[in-house]
C-alpha cells in the first residue's frame, strides 16, 4: 500500500520537476527579450523608429543609428548565401545520388566536422591566412572582370584591402556551407526511394531525378535549410568581426570597403561603451538582431516541420 | 531526333554531376586548408611552455596555462549546470508534454534557441548578472555557456527518448512501476548513449564559443581560480591575441586555436563513436 503512495508522490514530484525546467526554457527566452527591451529602452525612447534608418553612429556626440550595422549584417549574410546555397546543393546531390556507398559516410562526416569548427578559428584563419590571399589575387581579379561591368561594377571597385564586406561574406559562406549542406542532405534522404526508382525506371538521368523528383518533393525542407543557414549567418559574430573592418561610416556601395555588422559592433564596442545611451543603443542593436534571427529561424522551423509532416503522411 | 535529345539530356546530366563534384571538392578544399593551417602553425608553436607559463605581456615569452585552466573550469561548470536542466526539460518534452501547449511551444522555441546568436545570450547574462554585480566574473560566463548547453541537451534527450520503443514502457508499467520509475530506470537508461553524445557535442560547441564570454567572463592576463572575478579563457585570449599586431601574441593564438580545434574535433569523433557503438548493441 505504501509503495503505491510513494509512487504517486514520486510521479507528482518528477512530473512537476521536469515541467518546471521546460517552463524554465520559456522563461529564459522571455527573460532575454525582456532584458534586451529594458536595456535598450533609453535608446528606444530617445531615437524612436528613426534609429532603424539613421546612418549616423557617433559616440562622442551621442547620436546613434542602426543603418550601417544592419546593412553590413544583411550584405554579408546575402553574399554568404549566394555562394553557399549552390555549393551546398551540389554537395547534397553528390552525397545522396553520386558518391559510392563507402565514400558517403566519411564525406558526410567531414562536412559535419567542418560545421563543428568554432567560429573563432574561421575568424583568425580568415584574417591572417585568407585575407592576404584574397587581397592579392581574388580582389584584383574581381575588379578586372566583374568590376568592368556596368551597374554591378561599382560593387567590385576600390582598394583591395583583404578585409571588408566581401571577404567577411566569403568566410561566412565557408562557415555556412556545412550547415546548409547537411540539412539539404538529410532532407534529400527523406524522398521515398520508390519515387526516385520509378523515375530512374522511366529512363530519367540522375540530374532529372534530382530536379524533377527530389527537389519538388523536398522543396519546403530545402528552403528551411537555407533559412537555417541564414539564421546562423546573421548572428555569426567572431568570423565576421575579424574580417569586416569595423567601420561605422558609409563609404559607398563597393563590397571591398570595410563596414560593420550588428554582432561585430557588439563584440567590439560593448565593453567600451562609456555612456548609458551608448550602451543602450548597442543593446537595441542586439534586440534588432534577435528579432531578425527569431523571425528567420521560426520560418525555417515551420518549413522543416511541414516537410516532415508531409513525408509522414505519404510514406 | 531521339538520339539528339538523349545526347542533350546526357550532356546536361554530365554537366550537373560535374558541378556537384566540384561543389564537393570546393567544400572539402576549405576544410583541408583550415585544418592544414591550424596543424602547420599550431604544431610549429607547440612547446611545454604552453602548459607551464601564463599569458605574457607583448614582447615577452609565455604560455597559455591560465587560459587553458580557465577554459576547462568554465566549460566543465557550464556543462554541469546546463546538462541536468536540459535532460529534465527534455524528459518533459518526450514523456509528458507531447500534446500539451507547453510541450509544443517549448519544443519550437528550443529549436530557435539552438541557433540563436550567442552574442545575444552574452548580452542577456550581462544585463541580469554582470550589470547587477558590477563586475565581470567567471560565474556569469558559466551561466552564459550553460544557456548554450541547455538547448543542445534538450534536443538530444527528447529525440533519444522518442526512439525508445513503447513496448518497453508498457512492459515496465505492467510490472506495476510508477511512471517516474519507468522513465528513470527504463527509458532514460535505454537512451543514455544518445544523451551522452548530445552532451559531448554541447561541450564541443561551448569550448569554442567566444561571443558570450566577451561580456561575462571577459579575460584575465594572470593566474586565477577565483570565479567571482574576470577569468582567462582560450577563446577570448585568441580574439585578443590574433587581433594584436604582436608576432609572439599571434603565435600563441595559433597554439590556442590548435588546442581548441583538436579538442573539438576529438569530442565530435568520440561522440560519433559512442553513438554508433550504442546502435549496434
Amino acid at each position: 500500500m505504501s509503495s503505491t503512495r510513494q509512487g504517486r508522490l514520486g510521479d507528482w514530484v518528477f512530473f512537476n520537476l521536469t515541467r518546471f525546467f521546460a517552463l524554465f526554457v520559456l522563461l529564459m527566452l522571455g527573460g532575454t527579450v525582456a532584458s534586451l527591451v529594458h536595456g535598450a529602452w533609453p535608446a528606444i525612447e530617445r531615437f524612436g523608429w528613426g534609429f532603424l534608418w539613421s546612418g549616423e553612429w557617433n559616440p562622442p556626440m551621442e547620436r546613434f543609428g542602426a543603418l550601417i550595422p544592419i546593412y553590413g549584417t544583411l550584405a554579408t549574410s546575402l553574399i554568404a548565401l549566394i555562394i553557399a546555397v549552390p555549393v551546398s546543393f551540389g554537395i547534397a546531390i553528390f552525397l545522396t545520388e553520386m558518391a559510392p556507398v563507402w565514400l558517403k559516410r566519411p564525406l558526410g562526416i567531414a562536412i559535419e566536422l567542418l560545421a563543428g569548427v568554432p567560429s573563432i578559428v574561421y575568424g583568425m584563419w580568415g584574417l591572417l591566412v585568407f585575407s592576404p590571399v584574397f587581397a592579392n589575387y581574388a580582389q584584383p581579379m574581381l575588379a578586372a572582370t566583374l568590376g568592368k561591368l556596368p551597374v554591378i561594377g561599382e560593387l567590385f571597385s576600390g582598394p583591395a584591402l583583404g578585409i571588408g564586406i566581401l571577404s567577411a561574406g566569403v568566410v561566412l559562406a565557408i562557415m555556412t556551407i556545412p550547415f546548409i549542406a547537411s540539412v539539404m542532405r538529410d532532407v534529400f534522404d527523406v524522398t521515398p526511394p520508390m519515387l526516385k526508382e520509378s523515375a530512374y525506371g522511366l529512363g530519367a538521368t540522375t540530374w532529372e531525378v534530382v530536379w524533377h523528383v527530389v527537389l519538388p518533393y523536398t522543396k519546403v525542407g530545402v528552403i528551411g535549410g537555407v533559412m537555417l543557414g541564414l539564421g546562423r549567418a546573421l548572428g555569426e559574430t567572431m568570423a565576421v568581426t575579424f574580417l569586416i573592418g569595423n567601420m561605422n561610416v558609409f563609404g559607398g556601395f563597393s563590397l571591398f570597403l570595410p563596414g560593420n555588422s550588428i554582432a561585430s559592433a557588439l563584440a567590439n564596442e560593448f565593453a567600451e561603451a562609456d555612456s548609458p545611451i551608448y550602451a543602450a543603443s548597442l543593446i537595441e542593436l542586439g534586440l534588432i538582431l534577435f528579432f531578425i534571427t527569431f523571425v528567420v529561424l521560426s520560418l525555417s522551423k515551420l518549413l522543416l516541420m511541414q516537410l516532415s509532416r508531409q513525408s509522414g503522411r505519404e510514406t | 531526333m531521339a538520339t539528339k535529345l538523349s545526347t542533350w539530356r546526357k550532356f546536361k546530366n554530365r554537366m550537373a554531376l560535374t558541378l556537384a563534384f566540384l561543389a564537393m571538392s570546393f567544400g572539402l578544399f576549405w576544410l583541408f586548408w583550415i585544418l592544414f593551417t591550424t596543424l602547420d602553425l599550431g604544431i610549429a608553436s607547440l612547446s611545454p611552455k604552453l602548459f607551464t607559463q601564463m599569458t605574457p605581456p607583448p614582447g615577452s615569452e609565455g604560455g597559455l596555462l591560465n587560459a587553458i585552466v580557465g577554459s576547462l573550469l568554465l566549460v566543465s561548470l557550464g556543462t554541469l549546470l546546463g546538462t541536468p536542466i536540459g535532460i529534465l526539460a527534455g524528459i518533459y518534452l518526450a514523456e509528458y508534454g507531447k500534446h500539451t501547449w507547453l510541450g509544443r511551444v517549448t519544443q519550437f522555441l528550443n529549436d530557435i534557441l539552438l541557433s540563436a546568436p550567442s552574442i545575444v545570450i552574452g548580452l542577456f547574462v550581462y544585463a541580469i548578472y554582470v550589470a547587477q554585480a558590477g563586475h565581470f566574473s567567471g560565474y556569469s560566463g558559466v551561466i552564459a555557456l550553460a544557456m548554450l548547453v541547455i538547448p543542445v541537451v534538450i534536443r538530444a534527450t527528447e529525440n533519444m527518448l522518442l526512439l525508445v520503443p513503447n513496448t518497453m514502457r508498457e512492459a515496465a508499467f505492467a510490472l506495476g512501476a510508477p511512471k517516474w520509475k519507468v522513465i528513470v530506470k527504463v527509458t532514460l537508461r535505454a537512451s543514455l548513449a544518445g544523451i551522452l553524445t548530445g552532451v559531448l557535442l554541447a561541450i564541443a560547441r561551448i569550448s569554442g564559443e567566444t561571443a558570450p564570454l566577451l561580456f561575462t567572463a571577459l579575460s584575465n592576463q594572470f593566474w586565477t581560480l577565483n570565479m567571482n572575478g574576470p577569468i582567462a579563457n582560450l577563446p577570448v585570449t585568441i580574439f585578443k591575441f590574433a587581433m594584436s599586431p604582436y608576432k609572439d601574441w599571434q603565435q600563441l593564438a595559433w597554439s590556442a586555436v590548435f588546442l581548441i580545434t583538436m579538442g573539438v574535433l576529438a569530442l565530435n569523433i568520440i561522440a560519433r563513436v559512442i553513438f554508433r557503438a550504442s546502435k549496434h548493441t
